[in-house]
């Protein structure tokens, strides 16, 4: 049986980002790619589900950025049995979720996993999460924000956190579509030795896929938020100080 | 009404979210200016009392067993189905662990589009502009909003919580739930309570973390105090874990623990290289040092240079008095 | 493990024997068949001496003297001789924390009969404990993965690399730019890149070059860790790439030869380089400065009245031998008082970074009784110096957070060499006191 993880390569938010002159993108030359980090507890979550279960962890992602191969040989060197690259003309396009889950569901129809897994979020998602995107497409149960899953007959149980430590636990009849927040146990070490035989030896299967109609909203214009280098000093006796401080929590709603 | 701002109602244990009600507000806001209706749709399992407490035109209150925690598949059918039948040109959700299970479900079922992490909704030149957040607040996107129904998920504590005052609504209304909850797939869902005994710094919303600044152990206890009125979780720069005086699962920095708080609170810390590793992406960094010049002022969003211990007494008179 | 004890088989007296033609028949000639010479099963020992690289974990002979050297036993339970015994009585070294402590400081290799090489044998042990899928310590973990990501192990942006120069406030030519031979192609490694204290000692050493009138250059966002460090944390797959790149980045420019702030990074072009086809001509900076002496002298025109010590780093001293150029640097300051510790020189104490230590700190201080860079600082304020000096970017920010560890910060400094003759030469080179 099979469990198929989504993995998507996210600008790195490390490199200070900038935007391309046209103000609808970011200025991609100087982007770097890296996997969405929870995606990365998709996968790890995966293959610790698999180790279990005996199924094989399928890594399916879309080749936005032409640089996902590393991506995949990867997972592959963590443990993925196939690894599948949907690949086209997306030079210039911003895909966005809908569009990508509409690309990704021919495919996971196709491999039929029992489970689909990815992460909860990726930083560039503006028309959603992909996790519940793809459920309402595949018309298959869900959760996001998950942080434990458990195979147990036909079904997997879900721990899914609010907020505060409170969890929802579900269980999900299969097939079903989960959106992972952190995995069991940090995502495993594969050394760089490893993923480079993987590279020699192992293939990524490519699909030529056509870009869809996205359905997702326009952006007029793209800006970054005004620059707060610096802190800002709060001064006075420590009881305005306080006052001060008690203002801005609860101006966030944070008291 | 054709204009109608629909509004998803969080909830838990029979208490509304706190978001809830700025989106409510908001709603009130937008509905104010273009003649709509806001509509609270209240969905859960013996929340008819819930209804009081909404500030709406309308509310349209389903109950059904399986809406009991907001569960994923059960309100997402649900609000599909209910926004099927009102027809409003907005749906608000809150980009929530409850929401964002509903909100992206129920906008590819419709095929209405969506705007997630929005954290602004501003009338300009005489259209609805929605401002998402991307890449963690470093870019923000202006989506300008046609005549299309849209789902706009908000962000949690973007919108002012007391443009609405709770209280009864204009009219209640109930609504059978849809058929299909009769085949739901989701088996079954209970709720967990966190265990009091193992505190996890990676997963606290609130940290209130102290360095050398604090001197002794003993002076810990004002900290543990302060935190708790904040309803924060105590957290340390290495060398008072080195030390002993707090375990090894409080330190926070490169060889400790990353944190990603919503408050980080920082007394007496300097902010070496090693420690900002692993708490600078915080959502707020209140730092309190005595010397202006402390490193941990170049990640802080609010900088105090002042005696902690001041600082410290002053919160907690307040916040406990 | 169950221990293998075999029977002693009987002892016996030949009837006749002959050896080389002389009839030794009689009651001394006694006969013995063959004995139990394992007391303990070797298997776990074969086990890391058949991995390339830990054949000479085999040859110990539990003679001992390595023990007393091992900067780790003082202030744990460590050194060769006492793997090689737990090996024997069942302790699998590959799942053990003890895989992780060794800092492949050299000090026992320098004592050992048997060249039992520590250097050799750790790599290969961890290098196969990561392929076979075993976990590894957390900090270590996410200092790889930054330096397979942003070719550093502190995950900083590749551009960022060359933003310390802008407060160089001398020239530092970055090769990208300039687009000239050079006479020297300064490493500038990563600590010394992005670290706050690295920073000081980068501009303080850059304003010496300057003043010294040196051909200088860096590479710049283009230069990628040396790797050397994480190749003795045992990804030689990371170390391969790197070495791979820096390489291939070096070939684009001409230069005659290279200094390097870093020892980790002179051990890996001297000798591991090579080996991948980067041959150079590297010069630790300490030595190339001593070089510069006549040169470098007069400039030293302010006195400092400091009693100073000096640490040497393993990767500059035991491992590749230069222990008099930091030396003559220090001696050649006006109004310096030297003085040595006990453990120096060839018997140097370790700062406890080397070898992936760097980045198994809170790790490693779960298994001692003090960190080995606490251990040092109070060896250095015994001798009642007021500054320690060092010349390795790792030891700057190890030593200066042991200092307040240990509650000596308010008598003892961290310099670097760099810092202190910038600061001899009236050039605001300190860094913040
Ligand atoms: C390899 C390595 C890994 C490390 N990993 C970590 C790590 O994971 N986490 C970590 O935290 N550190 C780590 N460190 C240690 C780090 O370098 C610093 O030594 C440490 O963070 C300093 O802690 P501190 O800020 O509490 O102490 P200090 O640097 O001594 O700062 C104390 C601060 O308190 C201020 N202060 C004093 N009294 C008062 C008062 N009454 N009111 C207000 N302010 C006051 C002072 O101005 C000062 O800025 C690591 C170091 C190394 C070398
Ligand atoms: S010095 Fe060499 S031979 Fe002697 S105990 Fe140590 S490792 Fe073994
Ligand atoms: S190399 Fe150094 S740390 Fe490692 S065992 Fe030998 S003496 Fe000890």
């Amino acid at each position: 049986m099979t469990i198929v993880v989504v993995l998507e390569q996210v600008p790195d938010v490390v490199e200070e980002l900038s935007l391309a002159p046209l103000g609808t993108d970011l200025a991609r030359d100087a982007v770097s790619y890296v996997l969405n980090e929870y995606d990365d507890h998709a996968l790890e979550e995966a293959l610790l589900l698999a180790e279990g279960s005996g199924d094989d962890v399928v890594a399916v992602g879309i080749d936005t950025t032409g640089e996902l191969d590393q991506v995949l040989y990867t997972a592959l060197a963590k443990g993925a049995k196939r690894a599948i690259k949907l690949a086209g003309d997306f030079e210039g396009t911003w895909v966005g979720t809908r569009a990508a889950a509409r690309l990704l569901v021919p495919i996971i129809r196709e491999l039929s996993p029992r489970l689909v897994l990815t992460g909860v979020q990726a930083p560039d998602d503006l028309d959603g999460q992909l996790a519940p995107t793809l459920a309402a497409l595949l018309d298959w149960p869900h959760a996001s924000v998950v942080i434990g899953t458990e195979l147990a007959d036909g079904a997997v149980r879900a721990r899914k956190e609010l907020w505060g430590g409170l969890t929802m636990h579900l269980e999900l009849a299969l097939p079903a579509v989960l959106g992972i927040q952190a995995a069991r146990q940090t995502p495993r070490y594969v050394p760089v030795g490893r993923v480079r035989q993987v590279m020699r030896e192992a293939t990524i299967e490519t699909r030529e896929v056509e870009m869809v109609a996205d359905g997702s909203p326009r952006v007029e214009r793209l800006r970054l938020p005004e620059e707060t280098a610096q802190a800002e000093f709060l001064s006075g006796s420590p009881a305005d100080i306080a006052d001060r401080l008690i203002e801005l929590l609860r101006a966030r709603g944070l008291l | 009404m054709a204009h109608g701002i629909a509004v998803l109602v969080e909830h838990l244990e029979g208490q509304v979210t706190d978001v809830t009600y700025e989106l409510l507000g908001l709603a009130r806001r937008i509905a104010d200016t273009d003649g709509a209706e806001v509509v609270a749709c209240l969905l859960g399992h013996g929340v008819r009392h819930v209804a009081e407490r909404l500030p709406a035109d309308r509310v349209v209150l389903v109950e059904d067993h399986a809406l009991h925690y907001l569960a994923p598949e059960a309100t997402a059918r649900t609000f599909a189905a209910l926004l099927r039948g009102e027809r409003p040109w907005l749906a608000l959700v809150p980009n929530t662990a409850i929401g964002m299970d509903v909100a992206a479900w129920v906008a590819a079922a419709l095929d209405w589009s969506l705007v997630a992490y929005c954290q602004a909704f501003d009338r300009r030149d005489g259209r609805w502009v929605a401002t998402a957040q991307l890449f963690g607040g470093k870019v923000l996107a202006d989506v300008p909003l046609g005549s299309d129904p849209v789902v706009v998920s908000a962000l949690a504590g973007a919108f002012a919580a007391d443009a609405v005052e709770p209280g009864p609504p204009g009219t209640i209304e109930t609504q059978e739930p849809p058929a299909e909850l009769a085949t739901l797939r989701t088996c079954s869902v209970r709720l967990e309570r966190p265990e009091v005994a193992d505190i996890d710094i990676t997963r606290a919303e609130k940290i209130v973390a102290v360095g050398r600044g604090i001197e002794s152990k003993d002076n810990l206890e004002l900290a543990e105090q302060l935190a708790e009125a904040l309803g924060a979780v105590l957290a340390a720069s290495r060398p008072l874990v080195d030390a002993g005086w707090l375990p090894r699962s409080r330190q926070v920095g490169k060889s400790g623990l990353k944190v990603k708080p919503k408050l980080y609170l920082a007394l007496g810390i300097s902010g070496a290289p090693e420690h900002l590793e692993g708490m600078k992406d915080a959502e707020l960094i209140v730092a309190v040092n005595k010397d202006p010049k402390a490193p941990i002022f170049t990640v802080a969003d609010y900088g105090v240079v002042a005696d902690l211990f001041d600082v410290a007494e002053a919160l907690l008179e307040r916040l406990e008095g | 493990m169950e221990p293998k004890l075999e029977k002693v088989a009987e002892v016996w007296e030949k009837e006749t024997a002959v050896v080389e033609g002389v009839d030794i028949s009689g009651p001394w000639n006694r006969m013995f068949g063959q004995r139990v010479i394992w007391d303990y099963t070797p298997e776990l020992i074969e086990k890391i001496a058949q991995l390339p690289g830990g054949e000479s974990f085999a040859w110990c002979y539990q003679c001992g003297k390595c023990v007393p050297v091992c900067p780790v036993d003082v202030v744990g339970d460590y050194g060769p001789r006492k793997l090689y015994r737990r090996a024997q009585s069942g302790i699998d070294l590959l799942d053990s924390p003890d895989l992780w402590l060794c800092t492949t400081c050299a000090n026992c290799l320098r004592v050992c009969p048997k060249q039992v090489d520590m250097v050799q044998i750790m790599p290969a042990a961890r290098e196969h404990a990561m392929l076979s899928g075993r976990t590894i310590p957390a900090e270590l973990q996410q200092a790889l993965e930054y330096t397979a990501k942003y070719g550093n192990p502190l995950g900083q942006p590749a551009r960022k690399r060359e933003a310390w120069v802008k407060d160089a406030g001398v020239p530092v030519p970055i090769l990208h730019q300039i687009q000239r031979p050079v006479e020297w192609l300064w490493w500038v490694e990563c600590y010394p890149s992005y670290h706050p204290r690295g920073i000081d000692a980068s501009i303080a050493l850059a304003r010496i070059f300057h003043a010294l009138g040196l051909d200088f250059a860096i590479l710049g966002r283009e230069e990628k860790c040396a790797g050397d460090s994480q190749r003795l944390a045992g990804e030689r797959g990371l170390f391969e790439m790197l070495a791979e790149e820096n390489i291939r980045t070096l070939s684009k420019y001409e230069f005659a030869h290279i200094v390097v702030t870093d020892p980790h990074a002179l051990n890996a072009f001297r000798k591991h380089y090579p080996k991948l086809g980067g041959h150079y001509d590297v010069w630790h900076y300490t030595t190339l400065l001593a070089r510069e002496l006549p040169r470098l002298q007069p400039l030293l025109t302010r006195s400092l009245p400091y009693r100073v010590t000096f640490h040497d780093p393993c990767y500059l001293g035991r491992h590749n031998g230069e222990y008099d150029a930091p030396r003559r640097l220090i001696q050649a300051i006006p109004g310096i008082e030297f003085v040595e510790m006990l453990r120096c020189r060839e018997n140097s104490y370790c700062c406890g970074g080397g070898g992936g230590g760097m980045w198994l700190d809170s790790f490693a201080a779960g298994h001692q009784r003090r960190r080995l860079s606490e251990e040092r600082v109070l060896e250095a304020v015994a001798t009642g110096a007021d500054t320690l000096v060092v010349c390795c970017p790792y030891e700057v920010s190890r030593f200066e957070d042991a200092a307040k560890s240990t509650g000596v910060d308010d008598r003892l400094r961290v310099r670097d060499i760099a810092e202190l003759l910038a600061e001899a030469m009236g050039s605001s080179g300190e860094a913040a006191a």
